[in-house]
């Protein structure tokens, strides 16, 4: 693995190694003092073409936990905003020492252009990009669900993947890069995953996807899914025509306290409630959903930094095969 | 002595027809045909194994001259265009000032005239501006000194249904014609790629299908309704052809065009997100791309246009988002088209010297070009070594653009000399000299 761009590149054998490190990570942050050594002296960057405060402050406490040090670059009201391209702007940052970029653009597809343009050597990480994909939000939600399907299934998390899993996604399918990542690694994973949406916010193209597609919310959640995760609806869509009103999106794709209680009605059921955030608290969930126990919202915040430390820890540390702890132990 | 410097044998050279022939090139014209042609004060040129063609003629080029000098200029265009076989182009009409003025399509006319190496043909734009609000004034670029026939708003669609309408009525007084960008506005806006399993997975605004097809749809009513030629630039679905042939038979005036990049490459490559496949409209499927041949070797598609749109360097070296669409075409639609159609069997040289040549001209009125090389035409010439195979190398072409996607491969066909009315712009593959500015004035 030299970058991170997509999770279609993730094999399941190196995706259960990333979620298996980042297990590591994870009991690392539950410690007094929630460091490892093992990248001193080097520098990540965060390059920000587009606002994300929680993103962003993921991947800075995650490559904190490592000692890597941190620049992080907002290429709004930058030079970049005066006309400086992507190309100059990377090339001045791995001048100045970068050992790795986490990129977050608007624009689909930025990562890729970064990584096979021979700009800069250093391997890029994508934070999220325009309505391609975002590959760590995909892994910390895969390392949720893996908790909780071991957890079900009375055994270890570390090792296993989602084999038999039932993983429904809620909402703009067509405008998520949630979605995207998700898809390609919760299925290589073993899960099967069915999307929910208005016809108008499924991608044309859409039906060659490994995923079962349905209209209605209420069938689909009649069937008993194990997680289910809502996606964030963007209010602006409604003005380009992608569907009536807020109230009709709410009434017919939103996850309502009505649907809440027909879940907890039903006998047996385990499943979860997941979102990327933010939360458009009232559209696509309702607070009774959002604050349920079944809610992992906040889990998933807590794991993306572990997920994060894992990813920079492997594309990183020259030595990918080792456990980062012990690597820590014996060094100490 | 001077007075014999363009005297010319070409010695053995097949013609479309498959017949052999020597070619007597003197005065502008084809002089003498026929066999054991001599003449004392000639230059002999061995054409054995290569195929004349007469010069081929462009429908659709950016020159970008006046305003965007650093993509490209008719100095470098037109170099361009002899090197890729070309006798003459139609240089698009959106440059800065846009073409939509006598003042505007006579400079560009007179920048060609005074590079001498093809015809340049300004194309009129149809709106003031391109703004699609008013008609320009066509009649005064119809009787300017560039003689407009061809008149095109490329690059944005005329979407207005009435000032469509106008505008194929309004040429018909100088037997114009209008070449329409066939997209629909609404249906485009942020769109980067052609929709469908690709748009899909990599997550780019989709640039439907039926964004085009529903435009030429009513464009070719419209033509039957007022009976006006129209002709579609850049033809790129199945479905077009469909609504294409559809009209043709129904005896609509209506001409199509469909470039090399279209007849080779797919959405495929846009998996790369390497920008120099970006286009608009954009690479289609493979579907899409056997349609179009087929449409282009059945006569349902008429002509090769190349759409030749060079860019600077920064312009694709950035995110796909942010680049220019577009891509070079000149020095490699011979070859492009010689690969997909002759070499796939599709065609012959005869049918190629049609859709290259013949018919671009008589769509554009150019009575000195696409002619058949016979004693007293104009020698409008270009001889191509079919078995000559070349890799494509960017920086090494005379177009400032370096954005060619067929950058790297091998490929079939080299143009070994051009004769543009009886001038050697072009001889053993390297580009010779202007053609005097006097001798174009006779």
């Amino acid at each position: 693995m030299r970058h991170l761009l997509s999770t279609r590149d993730l094999s399941p054998q190196e995706a259960v190694q990333l979620l298996d490190t980042a297990e590591e990570m994870a009991a690392v942050s539950t410690r007094e003092v929630k460091k490892l050594p093992v990248l001193r002296g080097r520098t990540v960057v965060n390059l920000f073409f587009e606002d994300s405060t929680r993103t962003r402050i993921s991947f800075e406490a995650a490559a904190k936990r490592l000692s890597a040090d941190v620049i992080n670059f907002a290429a709004k009201g930058s030079s970049v905003s005066k006309g400086e391209s992507l190309k100059d702007t990377a090339q001045t940052l791995e001048a100045m020492g970068a050992d790795a970029v986490v990129l977050r653009h608007w624009a689909s597809g930025a990562p890729d252009r970064l990584a096979s343009s021979g700009w800069i050597d250093a391997p890029v990480i994508n934070a999220g990009d325009g309505t391609h994909e975002h590959p760590t939000q995909a892994l910390l939600d895969a390392f949720t669900m893996r908790r909780h399907w071991s957890r079900v299934a009375g055994r270890e998390s570390i090792g296993s993947d989602l084999a038999g899993m039932r993983v429904v996604i809620v909402g703009d399918v067509l405008h998520s890069r949630v979605v995207r990542s998700n898809l390609w690694l919760l299925t290589a994973l073993g899960a099967t995953v069915t999307l929910v949406a208005p016809p108008t916010l499924l991608p044309v193209g859409v039906s060659q996807w490994p995923c079962e597609i349905s209209y209605d919310l209420d069938a689909v959640l009649a069937s008993e899914p194990d997680a289910v995760m809502m996606l964030r609806v963007q209010r602006e869509r409604m003005e380009a025509a992608f569907f009536p009103s807020a109230n009709e999106y709410s009434r017919r794709w939103g996850f309502t306290d009505a649907r809440l209680a027909r879940l907890d009605a039903a006998v047996g059921s385990d499943a979860i409630i997941m979102h990327p955030g933010p939360m458009n608290r009232g559209l696509e969930i309702s607070s009774a959903a959002a604050d349920s126990p079944r809610s992992t919202v906040l889990a998933q915040v807590q794991n993306g930094v572990a997920v994060r430390m894992a990813v920079l820890y492997h594309l990183l540390s020259g030595d990918r095969s080792s456990n980062p702890v012990e690597q820590q132990e014996v060094g100490q | 002595m001077t007075r014999e410097e363009n005297v010319y044998i070409i010695r053995g050279a097949t013609l479309p027809d498959t017949s052999t022939t020597d070619l007597l090139v003197k005065d502008g014209i084809i002089a003498d045909a026929g066999t054991g042609i001599s003449n004392a004060s000639a230059q002999v040129i061995d054409a054995e194994g290569l195929i004349a063609l007469p010069g081929l003629v462009d429908l659709h080029t950016h020159l970008r001259e006046p305003g965007r000098e650093d993509a490209e200029t008719v100095e470098t265009g037109s170099r361009s265009a002899a090197l890729g076989g070309f006798t003459a182009v139609h240089a698009m009409a959106n440059s800065t000032p846009v073409a939509d003025t006598a003042g505007v399509v006579e400079q560009v006319h007179s920048l060609g005239l005074e590079a001498g190496w093809v015809d340049v043909r300004p194309v009129g734009a149809v709106t003031v501006g391109l703004a699609g609000e008013r008609l320009a004034e066509l009649g005064a670029m119809a009787s300017s000194r560039a003689r407009v026939r061809v008149f095109s708003d490329d690059g944005i669609c005329v979407h207005d249904p009435v000032l469509m309408r106008r505008a194929l009525e309004y040429v018909k007084s100088f037997d114009g014609v209008i070449a329409q960008h066939a997209q629909d506005p609404r249906l485009t806006v942020g769109s980067q790629m052609n929709e469908g399993d690709v748009s899909a997975v990599l997550g780019l605004g989709g640039w439907p299908a039926v964004a085009e097809e529903s435009i030429i749809a009513r464009d070719v009513l419209l033509a039957k309704h007022v009976d006006s030629r129209l002709h579609v630039c850049h033809v790129s679905t199945a479905g077009s052809v469909e609504i294409i042939r559809w009209a043709k038979a129904r005896g609509v005036k209506v001409t199509a065009e469909v470039t090399p990049h279209h007849l080779l490459l797919t959405e495929e490559l846009v998996r790369s997100y390497d920008p120099v496949y970006k286009v608009n409209p954009p690479l289609r499927t493979s579907e899409d791309v056997t349609a179009l041949r087929e449409a282009l070797a059945d006569g349902t598609i008429d002509v090769v246009g190349t759409d030749h749109a060079p860019h600077p360097s920064e312009h694709k070296e950035c995110e796909w988002a942010q680049a220019a669409m577009g891509m070079t075409g000149l020095e490699t639609a011979l070859s492009v088209v010689q690969h997909t159609m002759i070499e796939t069997g599709m065609m012959g040289w005869k049918d190629f010297a049609r859709v290259t040549s013949t018919t671009p001209a008589a769509i554009g009125r150019v009575e000195t070009q696409g002619r058949p090389l016979t004693v007293g035409e104009p020698a409008n010439i270009t001889l191509v070594d079919p078995d000559g195979r070349w890799s494509v190398v960017p920086a090494r072409m005379a177009t400032k653009g370096r954005n060619s996607p067929f950058k790297g491969m091998e490929l079939p066909g080299k143009v070994q000399a051009v004769f543009f009315g009886g001038h050697p712009t072009v001889l053993n593959g390297e580009l010779a000299t202007r053609r005097p500015t006097a001798q174009a004035a006779k």
